[in-house]
Formats: structure tokens, C-alpha cells, sequence
């Protein structure tokens, strides 16, 4: 079984640094994970997306054309990938900044005011944790404890940042439980 | 050691430290800079050097000095820098000193692009610099493989005494994978005082060394030759590796294809499979010695009816590919430039044609 997990957004939303946690907390729950970021000539302020494969064997072609599921941050990044995310897979939008939805009846489309959510918490720059978390809720790919491990992990450095993006773990998981 | 996820610029510089290496000197381009920014902070706290070059030329004879002293060097680049350090790769090889080089391969010819290529296959494995010499070259298809060649790369590069490239592409560099690294594999330098110039002073014996690769008596400079050849013949009997994939099943076709390619082709083979279509395929490890007798062999099978290489240039490895079928197959080719890596549905549909 293979979940491939494309995170898109404009440069600056922390597309890399989801992505990333997501493939820390699969690879501690057992998995094997590859992230492949774009690392193409891109601008700043450009779009940016980052692939997370997750399987149970290892890994073939790290390149995919049509991941399972999307998390789109801003609207070019949904308009571009949505088309090509497989039937039967999720795509969590940040309606903050998406106004129009996935147009996909084959798949768990879930509208989601990240952008918003993470400004109430604190910080607009926790919303890509936010996303994770729904995410995380939605597909079930990984444990919401773990997430919330490989979270401080992550930010072990900057510990002060810690309890805001905890909070938007929980915001994230409340927000796709309600959808 | 618990795995880590990390990127795989910046384990092939903690494989060189933990191979023992704690000199490199670079310059950085993309997508193989981590390497460089990585160990700018982790040498320092390993009592390493980190150097930044004025420029690719400058560095790779840093890396000759260095190696001509004994010392455990390596650099890392990318296709336009390592262009510019093949002049002192092959210095390096005529002088017989040991060296790692880290090619993380962008498109070409020229300037090129950034995104990941093999399109300096035939630089690696057929000169890129002037002269009759070799690179044992090296090909990593993941992260952890990366590490692990790296670190095989130096103990190599001195058993021969000659430089040892690992040739990566862009993804190779800029993907995150887990990876495992051996608690203890840092090997000592062997011992280099029969003809590194490391100062009288800390030598055993008396014997003055002299490294060089200007040899104007013609019979000296073949007899340097034939010393190089006959250490290229050896890494032809005793360092060739390769894999194979799905070459127990009654294959129609093989495919031969190295690092991230040929996991692109192993998805592709798993797929064709469900479909009720057995492909096999050879990955070489090494393209330098390449592993002619395996594809020779896997090409053999009984029910085998064509063979392609699968790469992501406009046909480098396919000659060799040629050279080791020895014409009883016919000896396909495709692939991609410019950064748009083959995706396995293309190589589904190629080999399709194939049957």
C-alpha cells in the first residue's frame, strides 16, 4: 500500500516544513517515506510543492505525476494539482485564500479557513500545521500523538514556538472532524 | 543507530566524516550546495576543514595537494563544476593519489539547468579529462545508498590510488529519505608513506616520494600507463557491483538503468507485472567497472527478446549496454534531458513497444 502526499502553496507557507513532519512521523510509525521537494527555478513568493511518499515496501519512482491526495494553500497550487490527485483520495483546501472548491466528485474534497484558524491561534505562520493536522484527521495516514511528538521534535530548537503549533495540531484535527 | 530522515546532500557529507574524511574543500552549485552548507557547520565541530574556493579549479587542485600529502579529501559538485575540475582529476589519476569526488548531476550540455540528469555518464566513466585514465565510478539510487558508497569510496580510492566518483543525480541530492549509518566504518588512511609526500619528519623510512604527472621519457610515461591500466584491470575483477530486479521470472524484455532511473523502471516492472508482463532488469552500482558479464548473461536468458537502457540522457550508458550484449539482442534506448525524469507509465509505454 502507497499514499503519496503532494503539499503545494505559495513560497514562505511552510509547504517543505509540513511536508517534512509528515514524512518524519510516517517514518517513526514504521513506514518508508521519501520527500521529493520541487527544486526548480522558482521565484519568490512563487508556487512550491513538495511530494511525500509513503509506503509499506520500499520505495520505486520517487517521481509522481498523480499523488493520492493534495493539500493546496493557495488557489493556482488547487487549479494546478487537483486534476491530477486519484479518485478516491483527499484534498484539504484552505478556503482562507481558495474560493472555489476542487471541483472532483471522486474524491473527499475538504474546505478548510486554515490561513484564518492559524491567525486565531496566534500566528498566520502555523497554518501549514494546521493543514497537516487536517490532514492527518482526514486521511488517517498517521497517528494524531505522534504527529504531535514529531511536532516538538521538529521544533526543538525553537522551543518557544512549540505550544502555538500543538494548538494548530488540535485546531487542524477539530476543523476536518467537523466537516 | 536509529534512522534518521535526512536529506541526501547532507548525508553524503556526514558519510565522509564518519568515513574518516575531515577535509573538503568546495564551491557551491545547485543542487548539490547542502553539501557545502552542511559541512560549513560540521567540520568545525570535528575538527575538520571546511574550505570555500575561489572557484572549481582552484578547489580540485586543493584536493590534489591535499591527497598528494596523504590526507582524506573530498569535494562535491555538480556537471559545469566538475567540467572544470576534470583537468586536475586527471592530474590526480596520473599521479596515482587517492580522492573522493561527488557528482550530483544537473542537466546539460552547458550551463544547462538544475534538475536532475545522468548526462555525464560519459564524462565519469570515459574521461571527462585528457589521457588513458578511469574513475571508479559509483552510482547510489537513494539516500542510504549514498552513504554507503561514500563511505566504501575512500577505503577504495586508496586501494588504488585513484580518485573515486560517486555519480548522483539532482533528486539523489535534494531527496529526504531515512537513512542508517553504520555505528563505526571510519577507517583509518592506510598507510601512505611508500609515496605520499607527507614530510620526512613523520615518515618511517628514508625513501623521498615524489608525486607527479609529467613523464617526458616516453618509455616512463607508458610504463606509467601500463601501472594505471593494469590497477584498471583490477577493479574490473574485483570491484564491479550490480543488482539485479524480477530477473527470476520469464522476462520478455531487460531493462538495464542506474540510480533514480531505475527506480522509476523498478515501479514501471512492478506494474507490468500486475498486467501479466514479466520485465527483468540489471542496476549497476558501478559504470566503472561496468557490469558487462551480468547484462551479457540476464540478456542471455532463454525468452529474452530485447534489451534496453533506460537513463536520463540522450544514450550514454546504451553503449555500453551494446558493447556487453555483444550484438545477440537488439539494444534499445530511452530517455530524457533536462530535468523531466521519465515517469513509469512512459516506461511502461515504451517498453510495450518493445514486445
Amino acid at each position: 500500500m502507497q499514499s503519496e502526499v503532494m503539499f503545494a502553496g505559495f513560497g514562505g507557507q511552510g509547504i517543505l516544513l509540513s511536508a517534512k513532519i509528515l514524512a518524519q512521523t510516517a517514518m517513526t510509525s514504521g513506514f518508508e517515506v521519501a520527500w521529493i521537494p520541487s527544486y526548480g527555478p522558482e521565484m519568490r513568493g512563487g508556487t512550491a510543492y513538495c511530494t511525500v511518499v509513503i509506503s509499506d515496501r520500499p520505495i520505486g519512482s520517487p517521481i509522481i505525476r498523480n499523488p493520492l491526495h493534495l493539500v493546496a494553500m493557495n488557489r493556482p497550487s488547487l487549479e494546478k494539482f487537483a486534476p491530477v490527485v486519484k479518485p478516491g483520495g483527499v484534498i484539504i483546501i484552505n478556503s482562507s485564500l481558495i474560493p472555489i472548491g476542487a471541483g472532483r466528485e471522486d474524491v473527499d474534497a475538504v474546505s478548510i479557513p486554515v490561513t484564518d484558524i492559524a491567525k486565531e491561534l496566534g500566528s498566520v505562520r502555523s497554518a501549514n500545521i494546521v493543514a497537516l493536522a487536517a490532514f492527518a484527521a482526514r486521511s488517517k495516514l498517521v497517528d494524531r500523538e505522534l504527529l504531535k511528538e514529531c511536532v516538538k521534535a521538529e521544533f526543538s530548537k525553537k522551543e518557544k514556538l512549540i505550544p502555538l503549533n500543538l494548538k494548530a495540531v488540535d485546531a487542524g484535527f477539530q476543523a476536518a472532524q467537523k466537516n | 543507530m536509529a534512522k534518521v530522515l535526512m536529506k541526501g546532500n547532507e548525508a553524503i557529507g556526514e558519510a565522509a566524516i564518519r568515513a574518516g574524511c575531515l577535509n573538503y574543500f568546495a564551491y557551491p552549485i545547485t543542487p548539490q550546495s547542502e553539501v557545502a552548507e552542511y559541512l560549513s557547520r560540521r567540520m568545525p565541530e570535528v575538527g575538520g576543514v571546511f574550505l570555500q574556493g575561489e572557484s572549481e579549479v582552484a578547489v580540485s587542485y586543493m584536493i590534489f595537494g591535499a591527497a598528494a600529502c596523504g590526507a582524506r579529501v573530498f569535494t562535491t559538485s555538480s556537471s559545469p563544476g566538475i567540467s572544470l575540475m576534470s583537468e586536475a582529476i586527471s592530474y590526480i589519476a596520473a599521479a596515482q593519489c587517492p580522492a573522493v569526488f561527488v557528482n550530483i548531476m544537473r542537466g546539460g550540455p552547458g550551463l544547462g539547468g538544475i534538475l536532475p540528469s545522468q548526462a555525464d555518464y560519459f564524462q565519469s566513466v570515459k574521461g571527462g579529462g585528457h589521457g588513458d585514465y578511469r574513475l571508479l565510478v559509483m552510482a547510489p539510487a537513494s539516500v542510504q545508498e549514498a552513504v554507503e558508497m561514500v563511505m566504501q569510496a575512500f577505503p577504495l580510492s586508496e586501494k588504488y590510488r585513484n580518485p573515486v566518483m560517486i555519480l548522483g543525480d539532482g533528486l539523489i541530492g535534494q531527496m529526504m529519505e531515512p537513512v542508517e549509518f553504520p555505528d563505526h566504518l571510519r577507517t583509518e588512511p592506510t598507510n601512505k608513506d611508500d609515496w605520499a609526500t607527507n614530510g620526512m619528519a613523520f615518515r618511517k623510512s628514508d625513501k623521498r616520494n615524489l608525486v607527479k604527472s609529467l613523464f617526458l621519457d616516453p618509455d616512463q610515461l607508458n610504463s606509467n600507463n601500463l601501472t594505471l591500466k593494469a590497477k584498471y584491470e583490477q577493479m574490473k575483477q574485483e570491484e564491479i557491483r550490480f543488482e539485479t530486479y524480477n530477473t527470476d521470472s520469464d522476462y520478455r524484455v531487460l531493462l538495464v538503468s542506474y540510480g533514480t532511473m531505475s527506480r522509476v523502471c523498478r515501479t514501471a516492472i512492478d506494474q507490468l507485472k500486475e498486467e501479466g508482463v514479466e520485465v527483468g532488469m540489471v542496476r549497476p552500482q558501478t559504470l566503472f567497472p561496468f557490469p558487462e558479464e551480468a547484462v551479457r548473461t540476464a540478456a542471455g536468458k532463454a525468452g529474452c527478446r530485447a534489451v534496453a537502457s533506460i537513463e536520463m540522457s540522450m544514450g550514454q550508458m546504451v553503449e555500453d549496454v551494446e558493447r556487453s550484449v555483444r550484438g545477440s539482442l537488439p539494444v534499445h534506448w530511452y530517455g530524457k534531458c533536462g530535468g523531466d525524469v521519465p515517469t513509469p507509465e512512459e516506461i511502461i509505454d515504451f517498453t510495450r513497444s518493445l514486445l
